[in-house]
């Protein structure tokens, strides 16, 4: 499995080439990959539905215990074959409608990388890969959201929802290693066999996880991230937000209900939210005109469906929430490509511009009634096989079954109302002018959802089909256990079907005054001015602007206080934990001090004392020359004697770098306040008097066995050299060194640049501000004086 | 020309003349017996950056920059390669990353020769050092013209 997913990635990496060479046809070649990974994993479907989940592992961090291991099970496969089911399709079908765009090899990059990123998430077996590919997803879908990255509004989608996902990631991944943690294991294969809810950490860890799996899956109150990502190219929204990634977050509910799920907690904050959100996605489709718009917002509803389910737990629950996302992701999937149809071949893009084109494009019409219905869920579709099971699901649930079912309900009647806007409006009434001359498109673009449609006729016919080889086994991946429930098209007259039959009416009959029932709730458009939405715009922008006010105040330009800053800092952290020290005894003993040490000593004191009180630029560097060769000194007495030719070195290049800029200084005068040397002058003074007590303390103090020792053991076994400082350096701790080198040529790079990007025309910078500022500073300081 | 190199003076020219491939040769002989002896790619390459530093202070900019042949930031780009390359073939023999790598060249005259991945790591350092020296002063430099 991981040549799966590795193949997809490659693949996506040579598509923009593909592209290139083949052109036009690239999304049919590139659809090839995704329908030879849907047959292997079909041919996988009797093996895994007789129980035997398929796990493969590689070590990746041994070290970590992080491997990179994949688990193929029910729930795992009905995601891989709709992934890879549905993504070709989406290729074929993007190939077309994006046809001629000059940056298609890229789409094709990311829409595949964000497939390999979402069959890695899926088939993952261990907590730590999972994040990995829960976060690539996340970034391709920014990718994509954002492709049309030219128009501003775009952009600013695929932040947002950038920003919300990966602040759910966020949380989601402390989450992730809390359940580690608890289970003792990172192997979900290992976590699944316990069960969790009696555990310390259950409740934090619970809530990281959710709030992960509730920001990706759009649930109340994030929901607003999903219907903004409609910006993206519409075969993305018909893949991510129908199908496939905004699944990601139940996908994750799903997979661990069977260790955190049946505690009270759990049912209740999932069913909660997900009623809440079922209830307002779908109002708020109800309320909408954009066609993509609706369908988004009943994705909306159809997660809060999912996430409802799941939270009650129940077996019935369980096969009801795979067979409802299984019918869901061929309905929608096929209305999405149905509403990009609209659009790319008559310029549609709101149903209220939308009326009889069934004579114009009479295939489409027909697929995207078919979708409708089962959307809808009526007889004999697959929608009304899931719609079935949802109510019994709801109605023999253990708590608050009325209130669920009643909000069930009454989304239903919604949800008709959605399903007639789709099957009807378009296509049939009055023919209004289209924006384009209307026609049927290309079998590419048709193939589709003329298969999902046809899919959901047929597993609405022969339940069996899907249940047998697929659901099943999903369904007992869910719930831990063996399911003993199955799928039918007639369950015979009983409750639920009245209810479905209710609100098919209802549905129907709101439908049409569906314009009145607009105007009616219009309020809503006041109210969500202080929703969600504008919450999330007023914390970007407190964010942005605490960033630019700690920027104003903490790095500002001068590096004197910087310095200030950062002695300051010092001083207090270490003198705090100085003053905590119970034992507080210090090394007074200076009996063994020599008598070049004491030499040193008077010439260090000598040289820093001048260097303060001096009035001349080269006086000043002059001394501080000599302070540094004093130092050097001092390696050299304690036979650090590589330290000791480095320090000299150095000195030597400063004093050079110094005579070249010396000249360009000011003239040496007093430029600060008699008040600010007395307080630069407090902290030198008090965060040497730290520094000296720290090393007293610290070789009075001495509890543990230093390094030095092991060093000096095995440099010549193990580094084969003498010199155990280079052997430290280039062996034994090479990848500092490696940093320390990296930082050497940042240095480098950055002086080069602030020089010769500063010459020629150029663009006013932050930097060039600050300077001026400066300047100006400088010249009234002068002016006082 | 700028100020700061008026005082050109014939006994500094004359004197860096014979001194400079001596103090190269030095940061080679530096850097090589740095795994035994005080030394290594860090003080080679400074005494190597001082040295082309002196010719620039006795002669000019421009013969400086001719000794070097390349522009210094490429010998940082080179350096941080080698460096971080030197990393790698542990890895290819199952090793630990970063875990050093010996190899002994039997020679004809002069006994073994002794080659390692810090060696080439050390390279790599040597070549970093005069490059970022070298790149800040000549950018200095540059910035008076």
């Amino acid at each position: 499995m991981l040549n799966v997913v590795l193949s997809i990635f490659l693949l996506a990496c040579i598509a923009p080439h593909l592209y290139r060479l083949l052109g036009k046809h690239t999304g049919l070649v590139l659809a090839l990959l995704p329908a030879t990974l849907f047959i292997y994993f079909a041919s996988q479907l009797s093996a895994v539905s007789q129980g035997q989940p398929l796990l493969q592992s590689w070590p990746w961090f041994p070290g970590l215990g992080i491997q990179l291991s994949f688990m193929l099970d029910g729930l795992s496969l009905l995601f891989a074959l709709l992934i890879t089911g549905i993504g070709t399709f989406i290729l074929c079908y993007a190939g077309q409608y994006l046809q001629g765009h000059p940056a298609l090899g890229r789409f094709f990059l990311f829409l595949l990388s964000f497939m390999g990123a979402m069959l890695g998430l899926v088939l993952s077996d261990n907590l730590i890969t999972l994040f990995v590919f829960w976060e690539l997803t996340t970034v391709s879908s920014f990718m994509l959201i954002g492709f049309n990255h030219e128009d501003s509004e775009s952009r600013q989608k695929a932040h947002q929802g950038l920003m919300v996902t990966v602040l759910g990631g966020l949380a989601l991944m402390t989450g992730l290693i809390m359940l580690g943690m608890a289970a003792g294991s990172y192997q979900l294969s290992d976590v699944l066999q316990q069960d969790l809810t009696g555990h310390s950490l259950y409740l934090p860890m619970l809530i990281l996880i959710l709030l992960g799996a509730f920001t990706k899956s759009a649930q109340t109150p994030f929901h607003f991230w999903l219907p903004n990502a409609m910006a993206a190219p519409t075969p993305v929204s018909a893949y991510l937000h129908s199908a496939t990634m905004v699944k990601a977050g139940v996908y994750l509910l799903a997979r661990l209900q069977p260790s955190l799920g049946g505690s009270e907690v759990w049912l209740l904050t999932l069913s909660a939210v997900g009623a809440l959100t079922m209830l307002t996605g779908i109002f708020l489709a109800s309320r909408a005109t954009g066609i993509k718009k609706v369908l988004a917002y009943s994705t909306v509803m159809a997660l809060g469906t999912l996430t409802m389910l799941l939270g009650l737990g129940t077996e019935k629950a369980a096969l009801a929430a795979v067979t409802f996302l299984l019918a869901h992701a061929l309905y929608k999937g096929a209305l999405f490509m149905i509403a990009g149809i609209l659009d790319h071949e008559a310029g549609i893009k709101d149903f209220e511009k939308a009326s009889g084109l069934r004579k114009l494009m009479p295939r489409t019409t027909l697929v995207a009634v078919v979708a409708a219905l089962s959307l809808a869920g009526v007889i004999p579709l697959f929608g009304f096989v899931g719609k079935e099971l949802l109510l019994e699901a709801v109605l023999s649930g253990s708590q608050w079954q009325l209130g669920l079912t009643a909000a069930t309900v009454l989304a239903n009647i919604f949800v008709v109302l959605v399903a007639a806007l789709l099957a009807i409006k378009p296509w049939f009434g009055q023919a209004l002018p289209t924006p384009k001359p209307a026609h049927d498109p290309g079998w590419q673009m048709l193939a589709g959802p003329a298969v999902l449609a046809t899919l959901g006729l047929i597993f609405g016919l022969l339940p069996m089909l899907p249940d047998q080889y697929l659901l099943n086994a999903a369904a007992t991946a869910v719930y831990g256990q063996p399911i003993s429930g199955y799928l039918a098209l007639w369950h015979g007259i009983n409750l639920p079907l009245m209810l479905s039959l209710g609100s098919l009416v209802l549905g129907l009959l709101l439908f049409r005054f569906w314009q009145p029932w607009r105007k009616l709730t219009a309020v809503v458009e006041t109210l969500s001015k202080a929703g969600p939405e504008a919450g999330y715009n007023k914390l970007m922008a407190a964010l942005v602007s605490f960033a630019a006010w700690q920027t104003r105040v903490l790095q500002n330009g001068y590096l004197r206080n910087y310095l200030l800053t950062t002695m300051a800092t010092v001083v207090l952290l270490v003198g705090w934990a100085m003053l905590r020290l119970e034992h507080f005894e210090l090394n007074w003993q200076f009996s063994d001090v020599r008598v070049q040490e004491a030499v040193i000593f008077l010439v260090l004191l000598t040289t820093i004392i001048s260097a303060v009180v001096l009035n001349s630029f080269l006086g000043v560097v002059a001394l501080l020359g000599a302070l540094g060769f004093a130092v050097a000194l001092i390696y050299v007495f304690f036979s650090a004697v590589d330290v000791g030719i480095t320090q000299v070195l150095v000195e030597t290049i400063t004093v050079l770098l110094l005579v070249l800029v010396l000249y360009r200084l000011p003239e040496f005068r007093r430029l600060s306040s008699t008040a600010h040397r007395a307080r630069d002058a407090l902290i030198a003074i008090a965060s040497g008097t730290v520094i000296t007590l720290l090393i007293l303390l610290v070789t009075a103090s001495r509890s543990m066995e230093g390094i030095a020792g092991y060093f000096l053991e095995k440099s010549v076994p193990e580094g084969y050299g003498r010199n155990v400082v280079n052997v430290i350096l280039v062996d034994f701790r090479a990848l500092d060194t490696l940093g320390e080198i990296f930082v050497l040529a940042l240095v480098a790079i950055g002086v080069y640049a602030m020089v010769h990007l500063r010459t020629g025309a150029k663009p006013v910078t932050n930097a060039d501000k600050r300077l001026t500022a400066e300047q100006k500073r400088q010249q009234s300081v002068k002016g006082e004086l | 020309m700028s100020r700061q190199f008026n005082m050109r003076s014939l006994i500094l020219s004359t004197g860096t003349t014979i001194i400079l491939p001596l103090l190269l040769l030095f940061s080679l002989f530096l850097l090589l017996r740095g795994h035994n002896e005080p030394g290594g790619g860090f003080i080679g390459g400074l005494v190597a950056a001082a040295a082309i530093a002196l010719k620039l202070f006795a002669d000019d900019y421009p013969s400086a920059k001719a000794l070097l042949r390349v522009h210094p930031l490429q010998l940082v780009g080179i350096g941080l390669a080698l460096a971080a390359l030197s990393s790698l073939p542990s890895l290819l023999v199952g090793d630990n990353f970063f875990t050093a790598q010996w190899w002994t060249l039997p020679l004809p005259i002069f006994g073994d020769l002794k080659l390692s991945t810090p060696l080439i790591f050390d390279i790599g350092v040597f070549l970093g050092v005069i490059g970022t020296v070298l790149t800040v002063i000549f950018t200095l430099v540059e910035a008076e013209h």
